[in-house]
């Protein structure tokens, strides 16, 4: 188990590699120079003071030149300085939005296992009953449905129309005035949008998968043992079935890793959430060159770690690889 | 083989829904210059974000004009953009795929390698990064949501010529003298034909959800040009007084996403050998 793990660590250095590679490559071939935002800001600024500041970033050295240097930092966790008016080192701002990201991707990964195993499940059970083809059709509905449009429409009917809940930011304006039962409902309050909208459809997507799965673990012989022993329909079901059909959820989730950050620019940006997703939005918007790496970088770090937690997670769980 | 799959795909209620879905909104969007009440560009500052009314029958936007004509026009965009990222992903993926599973060894090492690193990128990340550096004009998003996305067509077409390499029948077309060429594409490619054209169909409608999510976010069609997700923008900006900008778009986006998913689905389970002998498949 040790030197497996040890071999899929080593694996995943490679390709880290490649990501950051391709990241770079890619934003440093794209027309235009950081530098042109910072010098069209300031129209009086002179072909001197602006090779100037090429040189202070480094952009006036061959490009394999300067990923190497930014790799050397990167090591070190220092993404450079950003762009922005503010100079703040990239690694601060990060730090401080990553939690809020991951926090409610957390959260809503959680409600859509407590959601989407349960009815999937079910559905398998009573597979081609009126049961389960009315959550066929609303699996369907939900997978086909953008999350930003159902952000949309929960925000106008639970903000605008029924004006129970916050639709922008995590704090409300008298954040700082209350005790921590109140500051956890405010957060509650704040959060509970988002990251309905953002369940609504991976519900779909995993339930389908798990109802899937069951109608493919009961066809097989164990389950049929396990009946002909007399065992009860709902031990066969929860102890014997499930635990088989969820194992490759586990690796679906991992999988699900990248889809979830990158659904994060969409969600903070419409909900007002100073998380990752808006952070590199901004960036994006003003050429914040050292920042966009930054979260590049950190997005492909957290989805390889996802990965990795998956593996890890599939090995502890199956009894046939912990042996190996 | 034809005549079983029409007839399991016929059985098929919610995938003929789909075709159905999909052959109406084609032809909605080839008839838009007929069809529209208006021009979709007409500014009328007289009416502005009117509700739904029988002159205009979804109403108007921040800028008075039809939100019916805009969307006509719009779902041209989504099933360009749908079509073409699609084809581009199913083309590039199976030639990776098919390179990967046939000759194997280190080059089979190195395209899945490469498949690995892309699968670990945020995807909509990149896509942000790099349409937002090209200005974002419609070719380059259809040209880097083909080029994001076709890793999973690779990992499959990999692991069919794989299966099929030792198969009798490519054992004697290569000891008739066929070329490695001839192999691929006319009896390992046709074998392997029908979870392509899945995968595509499923592909159209992940391609028009990720250009409706970057118009949305201004990094996709520009405006003037109507597409579903940038009159989406102006529902988010006008949602406590204009629910109609907020409600069709999206509905609009919803019904042809379904549309290609059922299709897709249904043509998975009418192509599944092993679901021809049991009962009703899946999704029946």
């Amino acid at each position: 188990m040790l030197a497996w793990l040890a071999k899929r660590l080593i694996d995943m250095i490679p390709t880290f590699f490649g990501i950051t590679l391709i990241s770079f490559a890619i934003l440093h071939l794209a027309p235009g120079k950081p530098t042109d935002v910072l010098t069209e800001m300031n129209p009086k600024i002179t072909p001197e003071a602006r090779l100037r500041l090429e040189k202070y970033y480094g952009l006036d050295k061959p490009l394999h030149e300067q990923y190497v240097l930014w790799l050397k930092r990167v090591v070190k966790l220092d993404f450079g300085e950003s762009f922005a008016s503010d100079h703040r080192p990239v690694w601060d701002k990060i730090r401080e939005r990553l939690p809020v990201t991951i926090n409610l991707n957390l959260i809503s990964m959680a409600l859509m296992l407590a959601i989407a195993v349960p009815v999937g499940v079910s559905s398998a059970v009573r597979a081609y009953s009126l049961y389960d083809k009315i959550t066929t059709v609303i699996v369907f509905i939900g997978f086909a449905a953008p999350t930003f449009w159902l952000a949309l429409l929960l925000m106008m009917f639970f903000g605008v129309t029924l004006d129970l809940l916050p639709i922008s930011g995590l704090k409300s304006m008298d954040h700082d005035t209350m005790g921590f039962w109140g500051k956890t409902l405010d957060y509650a309050r704040h959060i509970a949008l988002p990251i309905l909208a953002g369940t609504i459809g991976s519900v779909a997507g995993l339930s389908r998968y798990m109802r899937s799965n069951m109608l493919e673990v009961v066809r097989q012989d164990f389950i049929t043992t396990a009946r002909a022993k007399g065992l009860s329909e709902r031990v066969v079901i929860y102890r014997h079935a499930l635990r088989n059909a969820l194992l490759p959820v586990i690796t679906i989730l991992g999988l699900s890793v990248p889809g979830l950050i990158g659904g994060s620019v969409i969600m903070e940006n419409i909900f007002s959430i100073p998380g990752m997703g808006q952070f590199f939005y901004q960036a994006l918007m003003t050429r914040d060159y050292p920042s966009i790496m930054g979260v590049l970088t950190i997005g492909a770090a957290l989805t390889l770690a996802g990965n990795l937690l998956a593996d890890v997670g599939y090995a502890a769980s199956d009894p046939r690889i912990r042996a190996r | 083989m034809s005549g079983i799959f029409l007839s399991r795909f016929r059985e098929n209620r919610l995938a003929v829904l789909g075709a159905g879905i999909i052959c109406a909104l084609a032809m909605a969007a080839a008839l838009a210059p007929l069809i529209a009440p208006f021009d979709p560009a007409a500014i009328d500052r007289r009416h502005i974000l009117e509700a739904p009314a029988p002159s205009h029958p979804l109403g108007t936007d921040d800028l008075g004009r039809d939100l019916l004509s805009r969307m006509l026009y719009g779902a041209r965009i989504s099933l360009l953009v749908g079509f073409v990222s699609a084809g581009i992903s199913t083309v590039v993926g199976s030639v990776f795929g098919a390179i990967a599973g046939y000759y194997g060894g280190w080059i089979d090492r190195a395209i899945m390698r490469f498949v690995d690193i892309m699968l670990a990128i945020p995807t909509f990340f990149l896509i942000l990064a790099v349409i937002a550096f090209l200005e974002p004009s419609i070719w380059n998003i259809m040209a880097v949501i083909g080029l994001t996305s076709w890793t999973g067509v690779a990992r499959f077409v990999r692991a069919e010529f794989l299966s099929l390499s030792e198969r009798e029948f490519v054992l004697a077309a290569r000891s008739l003298g066929a070329s490695d060429i001839r192999i691929m594409t006319r009896h390992m490619f046709m074998n392997s034909l029908s979870p392509v054209i899945v995968s595509a169909v499923l592909g159209v409608a992940s391609a028009v959800l990720v250009e409706s999510g970057l118009s949305f976010l201004g990094i996709g069609v520009q405006p003037p040009t109507p597409s579903w997700g940038n009159i989406l923008t102006a529902g988010k900006a006008n949602i406590e007084i204009a629910w109609w900008l907020s409600v069709f778009p999206g509905l609009a986006i919803l019904v042809t996403v379904l549309g290609y998913n059922l299709l897709g689905d249904g043509i998975r389970d009418a192509a599944d050998p092993r679901l021809w002998r049991g009962g009703r498949g899946p999704g029946s």
